[in-house]
């Protein structure tokens, strides 16, 4: 069982981490030694992209903050087109343990999932404590991914993830949905025929401010609502091939 | 019956806006690509305005009690349909931004941040550039080179 992380990347979206975004590579590093690391610094104004450096990442820089989505792809684009046979993406917050990469990497060898989530719900430990706003948003939209794909998600939010590169170049393409990506995701994953699996994981409290602020809200919800109904009523879902996506 | 003021109003008015417009393309302002809804629209009023028995006839269909806000209403209609055309088009250039983003973000070869805390613009004395990890600064001054060459000749 490969757990050293060969042939992977673990892409890190950062905006504005200094001091923390360093931590986060050195965990990655220690879980999985064979696996490379990436930062998007997504047009950070501090010291971000130096961090990143010195922890030994390569760090790609957007030259403006263009949102958590569109850093996301960019590293998906990165990885996708260095053939990477599987990618993860970790929060640069310190949010997300590391150590649960290695039994993430575990379960996309063995459940034969094309994605796996980390959830902090699935293993009903209670040790996260979202807002009840929060709560009831996730709730929500855990409720209506679980009744669409018939499978059971409990933290649709999460952007703890490992996936094959199929996945990732399905993500490469238009249809991923750049400004919040989240539960219309995992429905788009499901319309196009991708298992997707939740293990669970601890996290820990959000250091407050970060990239996924929008995650509450009128808007957030009424954007997922309508972003998860036009997913519904795209009919398939086309694939690029590879070598278009070739640079 | 619209009044007499009213009518001639309008009908310099939609001129004004069609001459205006023609006037934008021939100066290279505007494209020709999104001058037609404009045009369109110019075009549909002076019709309103100059045709009396249209207009009489549309707002007699729509069971307007005024020809004047028939008028309008169709005016408005036509503005709304911009309005929605010019937010397919910014959804279409914000598409287009992100992945121009993205890909200069893939090429690394430029670093436009600005300078960290307590980092010195003038250290290494290319105007503040970090160089990228990786990347040899020789290659990044040399494509420099290249870039004023290109630039005289």
């Amino acid at each position: 069982m490969d757990v050293r992380g060969e042939d992977l990347l673990i892409i890190i979206p950062a905006y504005n981490e200094q001091g923390r975004v360093g931590h986060v590579i050195d965990d990655v590093k220690s879980a999985l030694p064979g696996a490379d690391v990436l930062v998007v610094d997504d047009g950070s104004t501090d010291g971000t992209a130096a961090d990143a450096v010195k922890a030994g990442a390569t760090v790609l820089s957007l030259p403006v903050n263009a949102g958590y989505g569109v850093a996301l792809q960019t590293g998906y684009k990165f990885g996708v087109r260095a053939g990477y046979a599987k990618i993860g993406q970790i929060d640069a917050d310190g949010q997300h343990r590391a150590e649960y990469l290695t039994a993430m990497l575990e379960a996309l060898e063995q459940q034969d999932a094309d994605l796996i989530v980390g959830s902090r719900f699935l293993g009903h430990d209670d040790h996260y404590k979202p807002s009840l706003a929060r709560a009831v948003g996730i709730g929500l939209f855990a409720n209506l991914t679980s009744l669409i794909t018939h499978e059971q998600v409990s933290d649709p939010t999460s952007g703890f993830q490992l996936m094959r590169s199929r996945v990732a170049r399905l993500f490469c393409s238009d249809v991923y949905p750049t400004d919040y990506p989240d539960a219309d995701v995992l429905i788009l994953l499901h319309r196009t025929g991708y298992r997707v699996r939740e293990i669970p994981v601890q996290m820990r409290p959000s250091p407050g401010k970060s990239m996924h602020s929008g995650h509450t809200g009128p808007y957030y919800v009424y954007k997922m609502l309508l972003s998860i109904f036009v997913t519904l009523l795209r009919r398939g879902v086309k694939v690029i091939p590879q070598a278009k996506l070739a640079p | 019956m619209i009044s007499t003021n009213l009518r001639i109003i309008a009908i310099a008015g939609s001129l004004a806006l069609l001459i205006f417009v023609i006037e934008l393309v021939r100066r290279r302002h505007l494209k020709e690509e999104y001058s037609v809804l404009w045009v369109a629209t110019a075009l549909a009023l002076l019709l309103l305005a100059a045709w009396g028995g249209l207009l009489r006839d549309l707002a007699h269909f729509v069971g307007a009690n005024s020809q004047a806000s028939t008028l309008y209403f169709f005016g408005i209609i036509f503005v709304v349909f911009l309005l929605l055309h010019f937010s397919v088009r910014v959804s279409n250039l914000e598409r287009r931004v992100v992945v121009l983003l993205q890909e200069i973000a893939l090429l690394g070869e430029r670093d436009a941040h600005p300078v960290a805390p307590g980092e010195d613009l003038a250290a290494d004395g290319r105007d503040g550039r970090m160089t990228v990890p990786g990347e040899d600064l020789d290659v990044v001054l040399a494509a420099d080179e290249r870039t004023r060459e290109t630039r005289v000749s």
